[in-house]
C-alpha cells in the first residue's frame, strides 16, 4: 500500500492510507486518483458500467427462470457432450472455461513483462493471450451450432422454457462479442509493443499522443473483466 | 498540501516517462504470484465443475457454486486486476456501486414470484 502511495510524485509526502486515505483523497480541489492515470481510471469506470449491463442480463434471466411455470431445460444434459459411449455433462464449457482462465494467467504476465521493458516477451504473451481468446469464440461457434441444429431457438426448444433460448443467445452472444473485441484490441496492442512503439514514445495513429507501457495493464483490466464475466456466466446459466 | 498539489499538476502536464515509472514501480509483482493465482483458479474452476459432474443436489449445490465464484471473481479483481495494491479511493468507486445490483436481484425475487403466482391461477399449471 505505502510503495503505491508514492507512485505518482515520487517526490512528494507519503499520503495516508487506509479510510483516512479514502477521505483525504476526496475532499477539497484536486484529483481524486492520485496514482492512477486517467486511462486506467476511465477503464475502470467502464468496466463498472459493463458490469451494469451483464448484471441486468443475468437479472432478466434470473427473472425469467424464477417467474415460468414450464419446467426449466436441464443445462448438465443441454449441454453435454457425447465421448466415447457416454454423455459427459457440460465438457465443452469446462474445456472454455480453463482456455480462458489460461488466456487471463497469459495476460497477466504480459502485463507484468511489460512494465519490465521486455518487448518480445510481453509480445509474444499477449499473442498467446489473442490466441486462447480466439480459441474461445471458435468453440462458442461450436456450441451456438450445436444448439441450433437441435432446434434450439430464441422463442422455443424442445426441452422446456421458452425462455431458455432467448436468455442463452443474449448472455453468451454479449459475452462472445467482447471476447471478440478484445482479441482485437490484444493484437493492435501487441503489434505497438513488438514495434517497440513505448520504448521510443512513438505517437498514436488516433490520439497523437506518446504510448506507454501502461496500456498492456489497461488492456489487461479489460482482458480479465471479460474472464470475470464468464466466471459469473458459468455459475449461473451452465451450474445453477 | 498545495505544495504536493502543485507537483501534481506540474506532473500531470509534461512528465509522462516519469509517471510510466513510478507506475513501473508501483505494479511490479513476482511471476510466481501469476503462476499461484494461476492455479488455484484452475482448481476452483475444477471444483465448480465437480458439483455438476457429482450432481451434487440442493442448497449445498447453491452453497458451493456460489463459494467458488465468489473465491474466483475474488482472485481475479485483487491480483490479476491489481484491485489489492490500489488506493481505496479508487476500490470503494468500483467495488460498491455493483452491491446496488444486490437490491434490485431482491426486488425481482419478489416480482418474479409473484408472476408464476399470478400465472398459476390464471392458467392452471401448478409450479
Amino acid at each position: 500500500m505505502t510503495e503505491s502511495t508514492l507512485g505518482h510524485a515520487d517526490h512528494a509526502a507519503p499520503r495516508p492510507g487506509g479510510a483516512r486515505g479514502l477521505v483525504a483523497d476526496w475532499s477539497s480541489d484536486q484529483r481524486a486518483f492520485k496514482n492512477v492515470s486517467w486511462g486506467k481510471a476511465m477503464m475502470w469506470i467502464f468496466l463498472l458500467s459493463d458490469t451494469f449491463v451483464f448484471g441486468c442480463f443475468l437479472l432478466a434471466y434470473m427473472t425469467a427462470r424464477m417467474s415460468t411455470t414450464v419446467p426449466w431445460p436441464n443445462p448438465a444434459e443441454v449441454f453435454a457432450l457425447h465421448v466415447g459411449g457416454t454423455d459427459v455433462p457440460l465438457l465443452l464449457i469446462a474445456i472454455m472455461t480453463f482456455v480462458l482462465i489460461s488466456s487471463s494467467g497469459t495476460m497477466a504476465m504480459a502485463v507484468n513483462f511489460g512494465y519490465r521493458r521486455d518487448r518480445k516477451k510481453t509480445a509474444i504473451l499477449m499473442l498467446l493471450t489473442a490466441a486462447l481468446g480466439a480459441t474461445f469464440v471458435g468453440m462458442q461457434a461450436l456450441e451456438w451450432t450445436k444448439l441450433i441444429t437441435e432446434g434450439v431457438r430464441p422463442w422455443g426448444n424442445p426441452w422446456g422454457a421458452a425462455q431458455f433460448g432467448s436468455s442463452f443467445f443474449m448472455i453468451t452472444g454479449f459475452h462472445g462479442t467482447h471476447v471478440t473485441i478484445g482479441v482485437i484490441f490484444l493484437l493492435i496492442i501487441a503489434r505497438k509493443v513488438w514495434r517497440g512503439d513505448y520504448d521510443v514514445g512513438a505517437r498514436g495513429f488516433f490520439t497523437s499522443r506518446r504510448g506507454q507501457y501502461e496500456s498492456v495493464e489497461i488492456m489487461g483490466l479489460y482482458w480479465h473483466f471479460v474472464d470475470l464475466v464468464w466466471v459469473f456466466i458459468f455459475a449461473f446459466f451452465y451450474l445453477w | 498540501m498545495a505544495q504536493a498539489e502543485a507537483q501534481d499538476h506540474g506532473l500531470h502536464g509534461h512528465a509522462e516517462p516519469a509517471q510510466a515509472m513510478a507506475h513501473a514501480e508501483g505494479q511490479q509483482h513476482p511471476i510466481k504470484l501469476y503462476l499461484v493465482v494461476w492455479g488455484w483458479l484452475f482448481i476452483l474452476s475444477a471444483c465448480s465443475y465437480a458439483v455438476d459432474y457429482f450432481e451434487v443436489q440442493g442448497y449445498l449445490r447453491w452453497g458451493l457454486i456460489l463459494t467458488f465464484m465468489m473465491l474466483k471473481a475474488g482472485l481475479i479483481v485483487a491480483v490479476f486486476m491489481h484491485m489489492a495494491w490500489e488506493r481505496l479511493a479508487l476500490v470503494y468507486v468500483i467495488i460498491v456501486p455493483p452491491l446496488v445490483i444486490l437490491v434490485f436481484v431482491a426486488i425481482m425475487v419478489i416480482e418474479s414470484r409473484y408472476t408464476e403466482v399470478i400465472r398459476a391461477l390464471s392458467f392452471g399449471v401448478g409450479p
